[in-house]
């Protein structure tokens, strides 16, 4: 069976954001041949509207609005249902993020769906579609089917690979006027805490420091790591709540859930709530002194020994590498 | 102010997780209050003692809820009601949960609710939202900070580490983040005091409910673990030959490098 499928883009700092592609991907997943339409919400977004269609979309819908150049579940929810009712989609596909989390549920119930949230794989069985996502703080996986109305997910980011590129692919974009009233929460103001450029959450190298790094000055020679890898930084909850680092850093349950290809966590013992935010990653390497730590029954590879050591003479063997290739 | 507590007792993660005959095995397991939904029950006991009003702290599970229910009311919720649907729906989703706590709320009339941001068991963030819409009220989720000024409310919502400052009046709901504040344990006098606050129970038929009207839209057909990892190398040597050692895995075994 073909279906018609919408995917929401997202933008962050002027680009889009890669879940925006891996939604795609997952778009045509659930397509089966059929139509995938990106949608664009905000103020001024039609310049985006050409990367997706590379990327796999075969239309673009633009829905902008000065209401629109924040977020509020209200103004993207009138927006949504606008181009849902133009469009009359079979299945819908999000990101996993703040925003997809936001507004996936009240999308759902005006649409009186179901919701399969924080997907990270999708598989075919007889021509049912299973989404697999984790349960237990990841600690288990669950698959589940949508038996009632329209397929929606949401899809966690850097785990549906997106499409490569195709700057050769056409597809119309249209532009969808709405009206955005009567908006019930307002933003008043936007505080900025995360470093602009680095998004944790799609990092493919990412370096992690906890309590054991000791000190907002200890996190620099993880900095200086992440540099070498081309990765970010990130932290466990101990450590934003010892104030060695800004909470926008946190992983975990409460912070954000990565899944790069190689995380390194340093001076972190691997609580669940941590574990539930990294334990995915495809690669994980624990730096911790005590050999006993639970970070290490996660771990595909451990040092045991004192960070302060350790990190320096990674980044060094990295550099030498970097200078060899 | 009349507050509601939308509360989920969750299986603790902490525990190891057995799978029998494809469900996660429960026998035995450690249960608690979503530690989300403490934050919330935490937010909702401050508001009522600064603004006046009632706490109730609603679940939609079986009796074995009740335990988690006192000590929401030994904590300081005024009362509890489980919504008991055991005997009348069998399979439920998000949408069967949400639905079955917004028909018991519609005539309640909240001025604000409040849930966890996410259960730590089924981790959909689904609920909370979900009521409120069907409610036909705003809501604002993941909130860090929240201030009532009359009708009018500033929130502060974390999105992913950055921080908006909102403005919305109530009724309202909203859903707590880790920050919002420290869940006081119940004291021994709270657990006394608890015993005699109202704990009601109430079912499907006393909602003017059908089955069908809360029948699920989705449905789990497995549960699995995650393939064992093998267990991790762990290196030896001298630091530096680790070190070394760790670089060349990275590259020719793992190849992430
Ligand atoms: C509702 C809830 C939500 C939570 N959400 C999150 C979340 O999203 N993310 C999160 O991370 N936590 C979260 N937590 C907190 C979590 O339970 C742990 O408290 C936290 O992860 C611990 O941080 P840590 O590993 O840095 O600190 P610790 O547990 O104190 O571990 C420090 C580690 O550093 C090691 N160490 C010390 N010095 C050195 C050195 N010189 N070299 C090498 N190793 C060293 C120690 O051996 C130790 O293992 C949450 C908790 C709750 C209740
Ligand atoms: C009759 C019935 C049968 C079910 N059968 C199954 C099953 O077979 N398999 C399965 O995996 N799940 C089953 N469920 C549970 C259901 O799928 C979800 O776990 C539940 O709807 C909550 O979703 P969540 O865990 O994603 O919570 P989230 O949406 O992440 O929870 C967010 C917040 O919503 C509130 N909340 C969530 N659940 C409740 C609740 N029950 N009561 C009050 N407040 C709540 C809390 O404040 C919580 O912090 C069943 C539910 C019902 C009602």
């Amino acid at each position: 069976m073909t279906r018609k499928v919408i995917s929401l883009a997202e933008i962050r700092d002027g680009s889009l954001r890669n879940v925006s592609f891996e939604a795609i991907a997952a778009a045509k997943t659930i397509a089966q041949g059929g139509e995938v339409v990106a949608v664009l919400v905000g103020e001024s977004v039609q310049s985006y509207a050409n990367e997706l269609i590379a990327y796999g979309a075969d239309r673009v819908v633009v829905v902008e609005h000065a209401q629109l150049k924040t977020y509020t579940p209200d103004g993207y929810g009138q927006a949504l249902m606008a181009v849902i009712e133009a469009e009359k989609p079979e299945g819908i596909v999000f990101g996993h993020t703040a925003l997809g989390k936001d507004l996936s549920p009240k999308l759902a119930t005006k649409l009186n769906a179901g919701l399969v949230s924080d997907v990270v794989a999708i598989e075919e069985k007889d021509g049912e579609l299973l989404f697999i996502r984790p349960i237990y703080s990841g600690k288990a996986f669950e698959k589940k089917i949508v038996t009632d109305g329209i397929i929606f997910v949401t899809v966690r980011p850097n785990n549906i690979p997106a499409l490569s590129r195709d700057d050769a692919r056409s597809g119309n974009v249209m532009s969808l006027s709405v009206d955005i009233k009567d908006l019930r929460t307002i933003v008043k103001e936007i505080v900025r805490k995360t470093a602009e450029g680095v998004d944790l959450s799609e990092a493919k190298v990412i370096v992690a420091g906890g309590r054991g790094v000791k000190s907002a000055a200890g996190f620099k020679p993880l900095q200086e790591l992440a540099d070498v890898l081309g990765g970010a930084v990130g932290a466990s909850r101990g450590a934003c709540d010892a104030g060695y680092c800004d909470y926008s850093l946190q992983i975990g349950q409460t912070g954000k859930v990565v899944t790069p290809d190689l995380y390194i966590a340093c001076g972190i013992s691997g609580a669940i709530q941590h574990l539930a935010g990294m334990s995915n990653s495809k690669v994980i390497v624990a730096i911790n002194k005590d050999p006993e730590a639970n970070i290490f029954k996660v771990a595909d590879y451990g040092i045991v020994g004192d960070l302060f050591e350790v990190v320096p003479l990674l980044t060094e063997e990295f550099k030498k590498l970097k200078v060899h290739s | 102010m009349n507050i509601f507590v939308l509360m989920k007792r969750t299986f603790d993660t902490e525990e190891k997780i057995v799978i029998n005959n494809g469900n996660v095995n429960e026998e035995g397991a450690e249960f608690i209050i979503n530690p989300y939904d403490e934050y919330a029950i935490e937010e909702a006991i401050q508001v009522r003692d600064k603004l006046g009003g009632e706490v109730t702290v609603v679940t939609v599970g079986n009796e074995d809820a009740e335990k988690e229910l006192r000590t929401a009311l030994a904590m300081g919720c005024d009362k509890a009601v489980l919504i008991n649907i055991e005997d009348d729906v069998e399979e439920g989703d998000q949408y069967t949960t949400a639905k079955v706590l917004a028909e018991y709320l519609k005539d309640k009339e909240p001025h604000l609710i409040l849930a966890g941001n996410v259960a730590i068991d089924g981790g959909s963030g689904q609920v909370g939202p979900r009521v409120a819409e069907m409610l036909g009220i705003p809501y604002v989720t993941t909130i860090t900070k929240l201030d009532i000024d009359g009708d009018k409310v500033t929130v502060v919502r974390d999105v992913e580490g950055d921080e908006e400052v909102i403005e919305a009046s109530l009724p309202l709901l909203v859903t707590a983040q880790q920050g919002l504040n420290e869940p006081r344990y119940p004291s021994l006098p709270g657990i006394m005091k608890a015993k005699k606050k109202p704990l009601d129970e109430v079912e499907l038929d006393d909602l003017d409910l059908e089955e069908e009207d809360v029948e699920a839209k989705t449905k789990t057909v497995e549960i699995f673990l995650p393939p064992k990892k093998e267990a991790g190398k762990i290196l030896q040597g001298e630091l530096t030959d680790q070190v070394k050692e760790l670089v060349t895995l990275l590259r020719t075994e793992a190849k992430v490098i």
